[in-house]
């Protein structure tokens, strides 16, 4: 089977079929991961162990007893979830060498699914970041930077600069989890999302990228950047994948308080024809200042796609998006003070050498272990904390958030079922160009079209929709209402047919992908 | 002291205005449970080091709490007892510092809405040392809040290391506030006896100070009449009910002789030595700490029913209500003390003693039951003879050699005026040593039994008249 297809269409069938076996497809994907390395998708490889669980999974389809859909289908999962026995750096000199003892739930629910860990993807340092730029272990590149799509459009530089200096961002921060869906080294990965992490470089790597409701998919295990907006995301190929993984992730954890308790039933995505019941809603605030005129024309056309299939499309206002980001400021940094006072070096993770006191120690440890962003965060989350200040900011902040959530409540009760907006603001930028502005910068202006979900707690999705000018991909977002998972997932899935988003053209895919049916090409969007 | 029950402190030796001294209390008891209060692993007092620490208690990365349902129905019953407002919504928060014992850098606790609210606590002391006059205070509780213990650190200067034992950390703990409604030791004293058997009858504590489960920090001030309250300072390391009397009194004169001398008092958190039985400055904290109080993101709010709000369908393991609780509440000591003396006709005084000591109220009623003799004269007995020799050897009234049987045995020969009272005391002398006698056993090998026989008796006398003589 390609590697490039489906989970629920193509390659559980091969696998059942035996078409393909779990090793081969565990080693080709390890082979994969090897000649695309230059991306740095990957902090820790577990080929050991993979190929371990690929022959487990090989034994139970020999017996007929598969797990299920993902029984054998290799996986990677962000490094800043708990993984028993495979190093958890959460990009961060804090946590080089950290073995965990225990699994987040989410990847122990992989494993018992029979699922193949490949390893742990790079992330920015403690998943702070819009870019997946900042962390110990390098950037991660974008896979379209070498994509036969954009080479065909880059605008050719002097000889004396090579085309490495060219490479694109893949956004942030789970870059690495989108960069190795997208450049088919796994057929889903596990991403974080705060403010985007997961929906903004899904946009920019051309993948699908779930943001689901919060309280449906457990945190345990998950290393908090903020408790109360922080979800696992997912990044699959395609929208019918992302509702297998959701299926097997979601529900109650009695290890994760803030999971809700209501039972959650794993479901199928009907194929959509008749969009006239839909609703769908443009927020007109979300023309946000430096949305570039490519990615508003393409919404633009998004929603004309709906309209002339017969859906209702209406403006709506969410008049409080503009002061969801120094919100989101105010409470990411408190959250952030407070979440890594645990690292000082004493249980785990990075010790200074410095030893004169206790408090010197930590001091030490804390500046060796941190990059400038994280500390930047605590500082400021700290400031916020003070008691003099915490009326003032943190507790303003949260009736702040209050208003935005209160904003999609009543634009979902007035009858929208689903709301269209871009996901980013442009396409890619080169890395050079977006490392001229420091990360905190950044990420203001690249978690506004994103942050307000988190925010609202909403599920929301990337779905890949077309190749811009640069021939880098462009994505456009929807949200729904919470835990409606299920419509979300079905007005996405429709759309992405319609837009039949063009396949990624690698050389390094090409060479392993050999002698199998490909993917069905399709017209691509624009 | 406080003096003659009036609360003000006689004017110093410079003979200026009396000193009110005020005495509030902090008080911290670890709650009786299986688990700790946010994480599984268990409760154990001086297991090695280390061992009962589960990953959230390290605080490893990517753990979240989980509320122990024992360590709530523990506050709730203790708020129900010291009769509370219990709030059927409450919430978590972290307050934030760093110190070796506190693994994540922060503590869970209760600031902005704890569990209880606005309660009080009754409790009798005797004037003047007599127990013959005994008279009740009250004082205000503000509040019970649910909240985390820290760890355990140990400092050894020799190899200038700390050594760091986190069996405790995460152990549930109920912070009772006592408003400044004390002004000496001694009631300082009675309020915290109180409290302690209090927790023991309901069980949600075990509160014994000697292994920790009782800890209790004094804040203390003065202030002259009519004045607004003095500046006061915390008392720390605190280690048993009696040392927490020596503290508070110490503090009280500490600072009217600092003041009467035109000295001034620090807002400082201080230490009672108890070798030396004074009160010394901690080095560690200086100035006020800024906790940077947050919300618990990972908690939701506690929500607590009762029996008209409680949800139809509620999955009964989810939920607490405080009606249920508050009728299978156990009787309080002060119940216990008012049924022992209408029950027994004993005084109130002596209900205190009888309640006082860990069984002795059981063993009394125990004897009370196998005898003839009256309760009133049992309990002369009980607290006179019993206890005193309990006292003397350091045991405890389950310790006693001589069991309520036994004891109930040698009352009835007394009552059946076999024996007299010197025989009695003196029989019961002999049972003291363990050795299994029978009181009648004793009373035949000692020829200690009375004579009631006229002629048996005029025998006797003639013979000693005639063995005078014959000197």
């Amino acid at each position: 089977a390609a590697l490039k297809d489906g989970l629920r269409s193509q390659v559980s069938a091969a696998l059942k079929e035996g078409r393909v076996t779990p090793t081969e497809l565990c080693q080709r994907c390890l082979a994969l991961i090897k000649s695309t390395k230059f991306l740095n998708a990957y902090i820790t490889v577990a080929e050991e162990t993979a190929l371990k669980q690929a022959e487990e999974s090989e034994e139970r389809y020999k017996r007929g007893q598969p797990l299920g859909i993902l029984d054998g289908i290799p996986i990677a999962v962000k490094d800043n979830f708990n993984t028993a026995g495979i190093e958890t750096t959460c990009a961060s000199n804090m946590l080089k060498g950290y073995v965990s003892p225990y699994n987040a739930t989410v990847v122990q629910k992989l494993l018992d699914h029979g699922a193949v860990l490949l390893g742990k993807t790079n992330l920015d340092e403690f998943a702070m970041g819009s870019g997946s730029t900042d962390g110990a272990f390098g950037p991660v590149r974008n896979p379209w930077s070498y994509s036969k799509q954009y080479k065909e459009k880059s605008v050719p530089k002097s000889h004396s600069k090579d085309e490495e200096s060219e490479w694109v961002i893949t956004g942030g921060s789970s870059g690495g989890s989108a960069a190795a869906v997208s450049s088919f080294t796994c057929f889903a990965a596990l991403g974080s999302d705060t403010g985007g992490s997961t929906r903004n470089p899904a946009a920019h790597c051309g993948v699908v990228g779930l943001k689901p409701t919060y309280g449906l998919i457990s945190r345990h295990g998950l290393i908090p950047l903020v408790n109360s907006m922080d979800v696992p995301g997912i990044l699959t190929r395609c929208v019918d994948d992302a509702a297998v993984l959701l299926g097997s992730l979601a529900g109650h954890d009695p290890k994760d308080s803030t999971t809700i308790q209501d039972d959650f039933k794993p479901f199928e995505l009907p194929n959509l024809t008749d969009v006239s019941k839909l609703s769908i809603g443009i927020p007109k605030e979300y023309h946000a200042p430096g949305l570039s005129s490519e990615i508003l024309a393409l919404w633009s056309k998004a929603a004309d796609l709906f309209k002339n299939a017969g859906a209702k499309v209406v403006e709506v206002s969410l008049p409080h998006t503009r002061y969801s980001i120094v919100c989101y400021h105010v409470l990411c940094t408190a959250e952030v003070a407070s979440n890594m006072a645990r690292f000082d070096g004493l249980e785990y993770g990075h010790r200074s050498d410095v030893r004169d006191s206790t408090e010197s120690m930590y001091a030490a440890t804390r500046r060796e272990g941190f990059n400038d962003v994280v500390r930047g965060r605590i500082l400021s989350g700290n400031y916020f904390l003070l008691k003099q200040n915490y009326e003032k900011y943190f507790v303003k902040a949260q009736k702040v958030r209050r208003l935005i959530a209160n904003d999609f409540g009543k634009v979902f009760r007035s009858g929208v079922d689903v709301l269209l907006t871009p996901t980013t603001l442009s396409d890619a930028a080169p890395y050079t160009e977006f490392i001229q502005e420091d990360n905190r910068t950044r990420s203001a202006q690249d978690d506004i079209l994103t942050q307000a979900a988190n925010m609202a707690g909403l599920p929301a999705i990337n779905v890949p929709t077309a190749l811009s000018e640069r021939g880098l991909p462009i994505g456009l977002q929807f949200i729904g209402r919470s835990f409606q998972e299920k419509q979300l997932l079905t007005v996405a899935k429709w759309f992405e047919k319609q837009v039949q988003f063009p396949v990624i053209q690698l050389e390094e895919v090409k060479r392993h992908d050999s002698g199998v049916f490909q993917h069905q090409k399709s017209a691509s969007f624009s | 002291a406080c003096s003659k029950r009036g609360g003000a402190v006689p004017a110093g030796k410079s003979g200026i205005a009396p000193w009110i001294p005020v005495v509030g209390l902090e008080i911290h008891a670890q709650i009786s449970s299986n688990s700790k209060l946010f994480s599984g692993s268990q409760v154990q007092f001086a297991a090695p080091p280390n061992s009962l620490v589960s990953f959230f208690d390290a605080s490893l990365p990517g753990t979240l709490p989980v509320l122990n349902r024992r360590c709530v129905e523990a506050a709730v019953m203790t708020g129900l007892a010291l009769n509370c407002s219990i709030n059927k919504k409450s919430l978590f928060d972290r307050k934030h510092y760093f110190y070796a014992d506190l693994p994540a850098g922060y503590q869970i606790t209760q600031q902005r809405v704890p569990i209880a609210v606005n309660g009080s606590l009754s409790y009798s002391l005797c004037i003047d040392n007599k127990m013959s006059q005994m008279v009740t205070k009250t004082v205000r509780i503000k509040q019970i809040q649910l909240e985390q213990d820290s760890g355990k650190s140990l400092h050894d200067d020799t190899r200038c290391q700390t050594l760091v034992d986190l069996n405790r950390a995460g152990v549930g703990l109920m912070e009772v506030v006592m408003e400044p409604d004390m002004c000496c030791g001694e009631e300082a004293a009675a309020a915290v006896r109180e409290l302690q058997l209090i927790l023991q009858t309901l069980g949600s504590s075990q509160a014994v100070m000697a292994e920790g489960q009782l800890r209790v920090d004094a804040n203390v001030s003065v202030h002259h009449p009519g004045e607004p309250y003095g500046v006061r300072t915390e008392v720390k390391n605190i280690n048993s009910i009696r040392f927490l009397a020596k503290a508070v009194d110490y503090e009280i004169e500490r600072q009217i002789e600092e003041l009467e001398n035109g000295g001034t008092i620090l807002n400082e958190t201080r230490a009672f030595d108890s070798k030396l039985g004074c009160t010394v400055p901690m080095r560690d904290k200086e100035g006020k700490q800024d906790y940077r109080f947050m919300p618990e993101p990972n908690l939701p709010p506690l929500i607590l029913y009762d029996t008209k709000s409680l949800p139809a369908n509620m999955n009964h393991q989810q939920v607490i209500n405080i009606d249920w609780i508050q009728e299978r509440l156990p009787d309080l000591p002060s119940v216990k003390r008012e049924k022992l003396v209408e029950q027994y006709g004993i005084l109130p005084e002596h209900s205190f003693t009888l309640l006082n000591e860990d069984g002795l109220a059981e063993f009394f009623e125990s004897v009370v039951k196998q005898t003839q003799m009256k309760p009133k004269k049992v309990i002369g007995w009980i607290l006179n003879d019993l206890l005193s020799y309990l006292k003397q050897h350091s045991l405890t009234v389950k310790e006693s050699p001589v069991s309520p049987f036994l004891l109930a045995d040698l009352l009835n020969l007394l009552e059946k005026k076999e024996i007299s009272s010197t025989a009695a005391k003196q029989v019961l002398a002999e049972l003291w040593k363990g050795e299994g006698k029978t009181p009648l056993e004793i009373v035949k090998e000692q020829k200690l039994e009375l004579l009631w026989d006229q002629k048996e008796l005029e025998q006797i006398c003639q013979a000693v008249i005639d063995g005078q003589e014959n000197e």
